[in-house]
């Protein structure tokens, strides 16, 4: 993307890499600092506590899953991170700026230089394979057409679907749909990418495709990958990095294999996928006797 | 009684927050006018999806309603020998009126409620996320056009549905009840008044066609993200567009022929 003219112009990227903890994108010990500095993060909805004091750091260059059961915000994590949510309390840091303190039109600019993979895929419903790709091109570039078109092009080769840029979203498959989702999330070359779910729903030959695009993906294009997910085999394959969080707070973090052999009984029970331990295999509720045969029990 | 008065006080307060997010919304809408006059392209688009797929049901509708106007009007009229009259009253009828009452009722069904339905999906389907995280703007890049061609679209299909009306009525008055034709088009020229008549009803069609397109645009981005949410918020739409357009309408008779 280096011949892009891109409309924001590059000068804030500058800007925001300069602030990223006082240390310039040329100076040594800047691979150090983490992309992504979550601190002290609160967030609720309604009643519900989401997060309690969430400390997380995303270091550059790496792949780093956040993982948890369903329904612990994971992706409502990324959709903090990508200033969707305002957060109660806390700060979230994308390479040195806070997200939350960004005005609308900074907070696109960083926006450009994320992409985000999500569940659904979220592709435009109303437009080609082709031109799902190309929708934030023409929105944010002004190339010709011929410079779009191998563009786009290059980038359905890298998720290997050149060949299905004629068909609509309704015409692919779940897993076609992600990696079309995938190739639009790296059309404008973004520093990070963040994946909602990625494995969800996928058959293992889809999965095993995922998984090897979201390594390759970082590995070549130097990106900062996000891997939220409740897929234990599939995540600790290919990351880096593993935080594993629940009720509002990481539970435990580091190196997939460390995990698989933690001493707490709450990361066993989640990694190795046991029915029964800390989380208890039963919801909250009174006794059944008392609730079959009510006052008589 | 107390839980009645606490209900009373939630349905206010939704009430007011309703309104106030609504109006919210209304505001970004109009603030991001100058982005679709600068891309044409995307007005014509939903010019065509709001506008003229809407053409078909206004058109058939507009040339009914003429038709019942002409034989409901000729049955009237010929008990006081005015039958001579019967173009200007089908015309009044229709421009002062029905025209941009029933087109507005129409359009709130059929454009209206895809409106609705295609914003709601497209936030259930996380499509409006998405373009958020592409740093595109949902509010500029599908909520305004939309706006603005509903907007544009009302008159010109209240237009469409009067202007069929009174050749429905023309049909059944001159050709099926034997009116005659010079005292038809002569009586509805003499006394339909540019100001009075016309301009009045392309003012109500301007005003009905904003209602209508803010509650639509309203509903389907305020929706729920489920099938149930979707499904709410498109009956929400044609609802209180329908209830919108009928108040409306009174308080635009009131002021304008008082």
């Amino acid at each position: 993307m280096s011949r892009r003219e891109s409309k924001s112009g590059k000068a804030s990227q500058q800007q925001a890499v300069q602030l990223s903890a006082g240390v310039k994108k040329d100076e040594p010990g800047y691979e150090a600092v983490p992309l992504v500095r979550i601190h002290d993060l609160h967030f609720s909805r309604g009643e519900r506590k989401i997060f309690s004091g969430l400390n997380i750091e995303i270091p550059r260059g790496r792949i780093t899953a956040i993982m948890g059961p369903s329904g612990t915000g994971k992706t409502t994590l990324l959709k903090l991170i990508g200033g969707q949510l305002r957060p109660d309390q806390g700060t979230v840091e994308v390479d040195g700026l806070d997200v939350h303190q960004l005005k609308m039109k900074e907070l696109y600019r960083l926006r450009m230089r994320m992409g985000m993979l999500f569940q659904s895929g979220a592709l435009l419903t109303d437009l080609n394979v082709f031109e799902n790709v190309a929708f934030p091109l023409r929105e944010h570039t002004r190339l010709n057409d011929a410079m779009l078109r191998k563009l786009v092009l290059l980038k359905l080769e890298a998720v290997g679907l050149r060949g299905a840029r004629d068909l609509m979203p309704a015409e692919l498959s779940g897993g076609m749909a992600r990696r079309v989702a995938l190739a639009r999330a790296i059309a404008l070359d973004p520093m990070m990418i963040m994946y909602d779910e990625p494995f969800t729903g996928q058959d293992p030959i889809s999965m095993g495709v995922l998984v090897k695009l979201i390594r390759q993906l970082n590995d070549a294009a130097g990106l900062t990958s996000i891997v939220v997910s409740h897929d234990v085999k599939e995540t600790s394959a290919i990351a880096d990095l593993l935080y594993v969080i629940s009720d509002g707070r990481v539970v435990e973090s580091g190196a997939p294999g460390s995990l698989w052999e933690s001493g707490s009984e709450w990361t066993r029970q989640f990694m190795h996928g046991l029915p029964d331990g800390p989380v208890p295999f039963h919801f909250p509720a009174p006794p059944l006797q008392k609730d079959l045969f009510g006052e008589q029990a | 009684m107390t839980e009645a008065f606490a209900r009373l006080g939630r349905f206010g307060i939704d009430s007011v927050r309703h309104l106030g997010r609504a109006s919210l919304l209304l505001l970004q809408v109009l603030a991001s006018m100058g982005e679709v006059l600068r891309r044409p392209r995307l007005l014509v688009e939903q010019l065509f999806s709001v506008g003229v797929l809407t053409v078909l049901i206004i058109a058939v509708s507009g040339l009914f309603v003429g038709m019942v106007l002409a034989l409901q009007g000729y049955y009237i009229l010929s008990q006081f020998a005015a039958e001579a009259t019967l173009g200007v009253m089908v015309a009044a009828s229709l421009v002062r009126e029905l025209g941009p009452v029933v087109t507005a009722l129409l359009f709130a069904g059929r454009a209206g409620s895809a409106l609705t339905a295609e914003i709601g999906l497209m936030k259930a389907t996380e499509q409006l996320s998405g373009l958020e995280m592409m740093a595109v703007n949902p509010v500029r890049r599908i909520l305004t056009p939309r706006f603005l061609a509903g907007f544009i679209s009302m008159p010109l299909l209240a237009a469409l549905f009067s202007a069929l009306g009174v050749l429905g009525g023309w049909f059944v008055g001159v050709g099926l009840l034997g009116v005659d034709d010079g005292a038809w088009w002569g009586q509805m020229q003499a006394r339909i008044d540019w100001n009075e008549d016309l301009m009045n009803g392309v003012i109500k069609s301007l005003v009905f066609g904003f209602a209508c397109v803010w509650i639509a645009i309203f509903q389907g981005y305020n929706s729920v993200p489920t099938s149930a949410g979707v499904s709410g918020a498109t009956t929400r739409t044609v609802v209180h567009s329908s209830l919108a357009v009928l108040a409306l309408d009174f308080a635009l008779t009131a002021l304008m022929f008082d």
